[in-house]
């Protein structure tokens, strides 16, 4: 890789959520999976309203509440103390996941283990022996929002793709990704593979080629 | 005249019998029933089938029922959490079976079971591990209108256990915020559904277009006393 001159900054944590947040339409109703995803809310551009989901039975969360005013009836997926917007309601279980698998969310962020090119998504199971399975709501929210979009770093703590030809970790769905959001690049999957959106400033697409590992088309 | 309200937990749980189905509400820190858990836990009944979206946290509620070995096996959707040591230990030992389902699946199954629906296909797990039985064999699929299907059965309950906010001696039930999760469908998929509530109110009394669960799905309905503690949910209410 001598000859290239890449020059280049990964986005950060803040920016990656900035940069998915940018992309949400005024008006949708969109679930914020459990850790980085969460992050999006807080970058939702001035002026564009969104009604956040969440699986436990609220449409219309807010934030986090002040510290002394957590009222632990009122909590997100993550079990963690929310707030309800003005205007928000609360519903029982099977009517929440009839909003995700009846195809009434706009859209649902995730992160991912991996990806694979056509948006084959595994993100609930590292399928590493010995280790107790969770699932929770995630196949759901996979094939019942109407946009499936990922947001993760591009490569693994060890350098690897975490986009793929296909997904060697245990399946959460077939061909339900839409968009991957990543630290370096932002992607849609189709089924003829990947189709690049943007990347960061100064990355080469050879570079980002070579990272991925797989076939990029413009 | 009809009178669901029973004079204590211990009345209320007393004919749970040895290898029922029973249904657990709650999510997190809402809903969760501890006081009609602590009961059950106190009247006995043991090779019992949990249904609960988790498998316990830390020491007490359901961790504390998994932790006097009555259950056999669990059917949740996410077991494994920072702090359900109590599950691990028994699930490593192999001294507890766990069936792991999809929330919505979960959610769904119970409906199902409530309205009298024998099984139905939806798309959620297809492809995936979770598209086979406990015993791997592969679950039916189907092709519907270009999309694949895997068919799933409903999970109905001998009895349920649900925590609500305010009832009437009909039964209806009324809940708090995201207290009221699985408490609604869990209702109806029991034969028994044993409601704690902490307002018992003359019948009228309930806004009847507000009732969430009408009575005909409750048989029991006890009073428990507002905890105020900070898991409880009720601290910061006046």
């Amino acid at each position: 890789m001598g000859a290239s001159v890449s020059s280049y900054q990964r986005r950060s944590k803040d920016e990656l959520a900035r940069r998915v947040a940018r992309d949400i339409p005024d008006g949708a109703y969109v679930n914020l999976g459990i850790g980085q995803p969460t992050a999006v809310a807080n970058h939702i551009p001035p002026g564009r309203e969104i009604i956040l989901h969440s699986e436990n039975g609220i449409l219309g969360m807010g934030p986090a509440p002040a510290a002394g005013q957590e009222d632990y009836d009122l909590i997100n997926a993550g079990k963690q103390p929310v707030t309800l917007r003005p205007g928000g309601a609360f519903f029982h279980h099977a009517d929440s996941f009839a909003m995700m698998r009846g195809g009434h969310l706009d859209v649902c962020v995730l992160g991912a283990f991996q990806v694979s090119v056509t948006g084959d998504l595994a993100n609930w199971s590292t399928g590493e022996p010995g280790t107790i399975p969770a699932v929770g709501g995630a196949m759901d929210l996979a094939v019942g929002a109407r946009q499936t979009w990922v947001m993760m770093d591009l490569l693994t703590k060890t350098g690897e793709s975490k986009i793929v030809a296909r997904c060697t970790y245990p399946l959460t769905a077939i061909g339900c990704v839409r968009r991957i959001y990543t630290d370096l690049a932002s992607f849609e999957c189709t089924p003829r593979g990947l189709r690049l959106i943007d990347h960061v400033d100064g990355l080469a697409l050879e570079e980002l080629q070579r990272l991925v590992g797989q076939p990029i088309s413009a | 005249m009809i009178n669901k309200i029973a004079a204590s937990v211990a009345e209320a749980l007393a004919d749970v019998r040895d290898g029922a189905t029973v249904l657990i509400g709650g999510f997190g820190t809402a809903g969760i029933p501890g006081e009609l858990i602590d009961g059950l836990i106190a009247q006995g009944a043991r090779d019992l089938t949990v249904v609960n979206n988790n498998a316990g946290n830390g020491d007490t509620g359901l961790a504390a029922l998994l932790a006097t070995g009555r259950v056999r096996k669990i059917i949740c959707s996410f077991p494994r959490q920072a702090d359900s040591h109590v599950f691990d230990g028994l699930y490593r030992a192999g001294r507890i079976e766990l069936e792991l389902v999809p929330q919505g699946n979960l959610a769904e199954r119970l409906r199902a079971a409530g309205a009298g629906i024998g099984a139905f296909f939806t798309p959620t797990g297809f492809g995936t591990e979770l598209a086979r039985r406990p015993d791997g064999s592969p679950k039916e699929t189907r092709r519907i209108d270009g999309r694949d299907h895997v068919l799933e059965y409903p999970i109905h309950g001998d009895v349920a256990l649900i925590r609500a906010e305010r009832g009437d001696r009909w039964g209806n039930l009324t809940y708090r915020q995201a207290a009221r999760n699985f408490g609604p469908v869990m209702a109806m998929a029991a034969r028994c559904t044993v409601a704690s509530v902490h307002e018992v109110l003359e019948l009228g009394q309930l806004d009847p277009e507000a009732v969430v669960t009408p009575g005909i799905f409750v048989r029991r309905v006890v009073r428990v006393p507002r905890v105020a503690t900070a898991a409880g949910g009720f601290r910061s209410v006046g």
